[in-house]
């Protein structure tokens, strides 16, 4: 019951049979509800089968009455086909005698009603199982797919980040979002009506082939011819399709450049030479968009001449059958109602297959995603720093990625309380400490201890309650401020929250929004400031209260000014704590107890701001490049 | 407002649409009337055993089944080529408007919901009218038609489709109107949903390092129940759908049966009349049917239907071909004279009576907190706004006077986000100068820092961009940005804190090799650095919109305390001397 415009089908499962075996195996966990759905389905397609045949029942009834109502009640039958044989009506005659005839009776009322309250009780029962074997079929499937949902989210939390850094982060999230919605949808609409599809299939041949062998064999020579034509039609317009969409896509993309980049465009005069692209690309949609809906639109009319080409030959053949006097007006009643009832199962499967296609096609990227290896499980064995002092050391680290070395040879010790400052020009490896640090990714070569202990030997989730982080990334989730800063514990008191709050000289701030502490915010921002929200993400680490800290550019994306009001917070959060600061802006960690440069994966130096001044290497150079004569 | 948008953008095809109602017209009649024929077989065919007749009849239907096709085909083909053409017009009509509205109209709607509104909004309108030249169209003519051969086989038997259709409408509108607000709840449920998965992909650092996984998948679960729950419950109320419908079908054929027997019996109706009755009617509660879909299709449609038309009737405040004559902006000296710039109806301005001056050969530069106004000033002299108030002068004339192309050919822009269109290195660097020579684009990579990596690339200058240009580094694209503006050689530049993704020594080289470019050409730097701006003949410092100070480093270093904060923010006390 919905528009598919032979659309957004292009997509087609590689292995579609593995596939579907294992939705159909996810399926079967119901399995009592699976076979009932499979039951009430039988029940429901064979009693609306069989209505057809009976209603012909009613219509023989009905022309019985009516020939037998034309003859005296007087005459026999064998005197009413004399009579009709001396009147020349040899046909008739024919016709006649094949009959249950009653001469000079009208329609025997009696039986007629009896029929019909057959048929009337059949086709109730027929809808209601129906409507039940539906019932079941959506209950299933949604159960189905939640359950794949909870799968998707507990892979996401057992993926390594190696894993998910790799990926495109659309790919990923167009895998657990959209292609699960896909799955749904298809699985929704396809799998009942496929069953009582089939089911109509096999029944309606049956009785078919019951009433009359010829008839149906008339009536299935057209399907071949029918399938072929579709065949053809599907053949000739996938490409036709391939190319609307590859245009829609072009469009689409031309379209989201001109606008994102609407200023560019204009103040560089480029807006004919971006008008004329677009109105090229536009054609070339129309063009194929009309060519691949004007193919794909002719299988419905020529479904529907076959039908009724099946319609005119069991018309005919069957008049003629009738009249010869080898079936019954009723039985060809039935059959031209079971012809056409065979044609409608069969597109709509045919359809199906092109909806499941896609579904199943989308169901194979859900799996891949769920099938990826997981990150290495906790140790059983697992050993916890007791007392937890922060003291962190990395001992000759080895790291790389894609085959690339990112870390070699690094070590460094980082006392209780102490502020190691992490600088380096991009790409120098800075951020790939605190993935280690934090085992997102794990070494290569090397160990890294926290009081002792090599984290590696560590459950990640006691590593990382020891740590309290602040990301560039302002990450904040759509929720209240108050739930987001209350992110950085288990169940804080209100109390708790707003000390971390003022710590981080974001409550003012948040007194003055209408909602205060209730404001939702989301990923997107919303009358939260960039700097704002940095002071939040502060704020959750603040109620953390950790041993040790990581601030990872966490001031990056604020003006100085701004900065300079967050660095108050800063310094009160590291008090006390072991820190490492990871800063683009040399001027924001020359009062760390230990600054680190570090060079394509490498260590330059280490030692205090003053220390490494002095020493005219590495740090210097990149001081005074920051403070270098501009040109004028 | 759909009709509104249809009747406009049909208008131009009303023929062909004509022709399409004319074709479904004769294809509805001729499939009507195969059933008339059938019933012509077995009352004058088979009851009288006339088997010539029979065969008769059955070479006319096949004749009605050929012209039905035919002209089914033909409705086809023009109404496909019909909705493409509305659409390609539709999205011609929404970008050429977009491509008119300066940057007020833009950021107002947005950019990406214009680009759905120009994509997938349009695409909405142009389905529907598919559907309904090809399919629904065929709707309303089989039902009147199949009424009307009803009423001819037998009037008083024709009394069932009083029955019959209340009910059936009754039934149908019912579940629908109770899927509706289902369906929506539905949508929320998924959005819902989907967002905690984005959320928790884009945020999985920030879940790992909290360990918050459990308590992010409890609020996943419990999402997701909720989803599954209304989905469920859609679901049960569409699998009533075909049971009902096929229920009703049915018994109003056993009703047929029952009320036509008596009339056989009666002498009134012919059994052949009877059985076309009983097509007919299907026909028609299936022409029914198909008509109600109309009714699921139609609110989506009228929502997009809206959301064009808002876009299509909005007009631009700066008019982009005003009646002036052309001017060549030849020195590029820029006055900003108390300029104001507020939205419609806001309460603050973002900026107001700020003035500043730059001149040939000179750099100004406008530094000031996140939010202060800096970006909206660049926009006041690129004319992207116009001002509320006071003026901008470029060479002495209002820019208000000037037709905005004009203005532009003057600009050399650098816009804060960096951003590069699909196609090669070659064709982003001659956007504002399309025959620029290989030579002038390798000498302003060359300025522009990004020389090197260009040179690295295997195809060099044909090396391809992807959109956004998003396979170049943040670094990267700032330079390609800067030198594509390099090689338009205006007379005014103006540098939207294009140096931020640049460490320090690249930006300091940078600048350096600017300097032979904008010799002769006006310079403003919108930066965050100080280090970028130390050095500018005029500071300009921007403070909530309002100009806190104006002068060279040391003049504000003595009499700003703003710029004094910004500056002790980044620098020591004693660098900053």
């Amino acid at each position: 019951m919905s528009f598919h415009g032979g659309a957004q089908q292009g997509a087609k499962a590689l292995n579609f049979k593995a596939t579907f075996g294992r939705v159909f195996r996810l399926l079967l966990l119901d399995r009592v509800m699976v076979f009932s759905l499979l039951a009430f389905g039988v029940v429901g397609v064979t009693l609306s089968v069989i209505g057809p045949k009976i209603l012909g029942h009613a219509t023989d009834l009905i022309f019985n009455g009516f020939v037998s109502s034309r003859f005296p009640e007087t005459m026999t039958k064998a005197e009413a086909v004399a009579s009709l044989k001396a009147g020349g009506q040899d046909q008739l005659a024919t016709m006649v005698s094949s009959m249950d005839l009653n001469p000079g009776h009208g329609i025997d009322t009696g039986a007629l009603a009896m029929v019909l309250a057959i048929v009337t009780v059949l086709y109730l029962v027929s809808s209601l199982f129906m409507w039940l074997q539906g019932v079941l079929a959506t209950t299933v499937v949604q159960r189905m797919v939640a359950n794949l949902r909870n799968d998707v989210e507990a892979q996401l939390n057992e993926l390594p980040l190696s894993y998910l850094d790799s990926q495109e982060r659309g790919e990923i999230m167009s895998r657990t979002t959209n292609d699960l919605d896909n799955v749904a949808q298809s699985l929704q609409q396809t799998l009942s009506q496929m069953i009582t599809s089939l089911l109509t299939v096999v029944g309606t041949l049956a009785m078919m082939l019951w009433i009359s062998p010829l008839l149906t064999v008339i009536a299935i020579v057209t399907i071949p011819v029918a399938l072929l034509i579709t065949a053809a039609v599907m053949k000739r317009s996938q490409p036709q399709f391939v190319a609307q969409w590859g245009q829609t896509g072009r469009l689409n993309a031309h379209i989201e450049e001109s606008f994102t980049g609407h200023e560019v465009v204009k103040v560089f005069g480029n807006q004919k030479a971006t008008a004329e692209e677009f109105a090229e690309t536009n054609e070339a949609l129309f063009g194929a968009a009309f060519k691949a809906q004007f193919i794909s639109g002719v299988i419905g009319p020529v479904m529907m001449f076959i039908s009724n080409l099946n319609y005119v030959l069991v018309a005919v053949v069957g008049g003629v059958r009738v009249a010869s006097g080898s079936l019954s007006l009723g039985e060809v009643q039935a059959f031209i109602q079971y012809s056409r009832q065979f044609t409608q199962p069969l597109t709509q499967i045919a359809s199906m297959v092109n909806l499941l296609q896609s579904g199943m096609a989308s169901a194979e990227r859900v799996f891949g995603f769920i099938d990826e290896p997981h990150q290495s499980p906790d140790r059983a064995d697992a050993k916890r720093p007791d007392p937890l002092r922060g003291r962190v050391v990395f001992d000759d680290v080895d790291f790389s990625y894609t085959g690339e070395p990112l870390i070699e040879h690094l070590s460094l010790v980082a006392e209780p309380g102490q502020t190691v400052a992490i600088v380096g020009p991009t790409g120098a490896g800075k951020t790939t400490l605190t993935n280690l640090l934090l085992r997102f990714y794990e070494l290569d070569g090397g160990k890294i201890t926290l009081d002792g202990v090599d984290i590696a030997e560590m459950k990640r989730g006691e590593l990382r309650d020891a740590f309290g982080v602040v990301l560039q990334d302002t990450w904040l989730f759509s929720g209240t401020i108050r739930e987001n800063i209350a992110y950085g514990a288990d169940e804080p008191t209100e109390e708790q929250i707003l000390d971390a709050a003022k710590a981080a000289s974001v409550d003012h701030f948040v007194r003055t929004l209408p909602a205060g502490y209730d404001t939702v915010i989301d990923d997107e921002g919303g009358g939260v400031s960039a700097g704002q929200r940095q002071l939040l993400t502060i704020a959750r680490a603040f109620l953390a209260d950790p041993a040790i800290l990581i601030l990872d550019e966490a001031t990056s994306s604020v003006d100085t000014r701004t900065e300079a009001l967050v660095q108050t917070a800063m310094n009160n959060l590291r008090s006390g704590r072991t820190s490492f600061v990871v800063a683009h802006r040399l001027s924001t960690i020359r009062d760390a107890d230990l600054i680190v440069v570090m060079e394509a994966g490498q260590i330059m130096e280490q030692g205090t701001h003053d220390e490494l001044i002095a020493a005219n290497g590495a740090y210097q150079r990149l001081y005074s490049a920051q403070f270098a004569e501009p040109v004028e | 407002m759909l009709i509104a948008l249809l009747r406009t953008y049909v208008g131009p095809y009303r023929w062909q649409v004509l022709a399409v109602c004319l074709f479904q017209l004769i294809q509805t009649m001729a499939s009507l009337y195969l059933p008339g024929l059938n019933a012509d077989i077995i009352d004058d065919g088979v009851a009288k055993g006339d088997i010539s007749h029979i065969w008769h009849v059955g070479f006319l239907m096949v004749g009605v089944t050929v012209l039905q096709v035919l002209c089914n085909i033909v409705a086809v083909y023009l109404g496909a080529r019909i909705a493409m053409a509305v659409g390609r017009d539709l999205r011609a009509g929404v970008f050429d408007k977009v491509q008119s509205f300066g940057s007020r109209e833009m950021s107002s709607f947005g950019a990406p919901t214009l680009i759905t509104r120009s994509t997938n909004d349009v695409q909405q309108i142009q389905l529907l009218l598919f559907m309904g030249l090809t399919m629904l169209v065929a709707a309303p003519i089989t039902a009147i038609g199949g009424l009307f051969m009803a009423l001819r086989q037998d009037v008083e038997l024709s009394g069932i489709f009083l029955i019959v259709l209340p009910v059936l409408l009754v039934s149908l509108g019912l579940i629908i109107w109770r899927m509706r607000p289902l369906f929506r709840l539905m949508q929320k449920r998924i959005d819902l949903l989907n967002q905690i998965m984005r959320e928790q992909i884009t945020g999985v650092r920030v879940v790992r390092a909290f360990v918050r996984e459990e308590s992010e998948a409890e609020r996943f679960a419990e999402a997701n129940e909720l989803n599954r729950q209304v989905a469920v419950g859609a679901g049960r109320l569409m699998a009533l759908f075909f049971p009902l419908l096929m229920g009703i079908m049915n018994l109003s054929i056993v009703l047929v049966l029952w009320w036509g027997a008596m009339r056989i019996g009666s002498g009134d109706l012919q059994i052949g009349q009877l059985t076309a009755f009983q097509q007919y009617l299907i026909q028609t509660l299936m022409a029914v049917m198909m008509g109600t879909f109309m009714f699921m299709l139609w609110p989506r449609s009228e929502v997009s239907a809206e959301r064009i038309t808002e876009v299509l009737d909005t007009e631009p405040v700066i008019e982009m071909f005003p009646d002036v004559p052309a001017v060549e902006l030849v020195t590029g000296n820029v006055e900003v004279k108390e300029a104001s710039f507020s939205y419609p109806g806001a309460e603050q301005s973002v900026v107001s009576g700020v003035s500043l001056v730059a001149r040939p050969g000179e750099t100004t530069a406008i530094v000031g907190s996140t939010g202060s106004g800096k970006t909206t000033v660049l926009g006041l002299v690129t004319r992207l706004f116009d001002v509320t108030a006071g003026q901008v002068l470029i060479d002495g004339q209002d820019v208000r006077d000037l037709r905005p192309a004009d203005v532009w050919r003057a600009i050399g822009l650098v816009p804060q986000k960096a951003l590069l269109f699909s196609g090669t290195v070659a064709s982003n660097l001659r956007f504002g100068k399309a025959d620029a020579t290989d030579e002038e684009l390798w000498s302003a990579l060359r300025i522009a820092q990004a020389e090197d990596f260009v040179r690295a690339l295997p195809e060099g200058l044909g090396a391809p961009v992807s959109q956004g240009g998003s396979n170049f580094s943040g670094g990267q694209r700032q330079r390609l940005a800067i030198a594509r503006a390099i090689v338009k050689q205006p007379k005014i530049f103006l540098f939207d804190d294009s140096f931020s993704a640049l460490d320090y020594a690249t930006d300091a080289r940078l600048r350096h090799a600017l300097a032979e470019v904008t010799a002769a050409a006006s310079v403003i730097i919108v930066a965050q650095r100080i280090s970028t701006i130390r050095q500018a003949d005029r500071i300009v410092v921007l403070d909530e919109g309002h100009v806190a100070g104006t002068g060279t480093h040391d003049e504000l270093m003595a009499d700003c305390e703003i710029y004094r904060q910004i500056v002790l923010s980044q620098l020591s006390a004693k660098e900053a001397q």
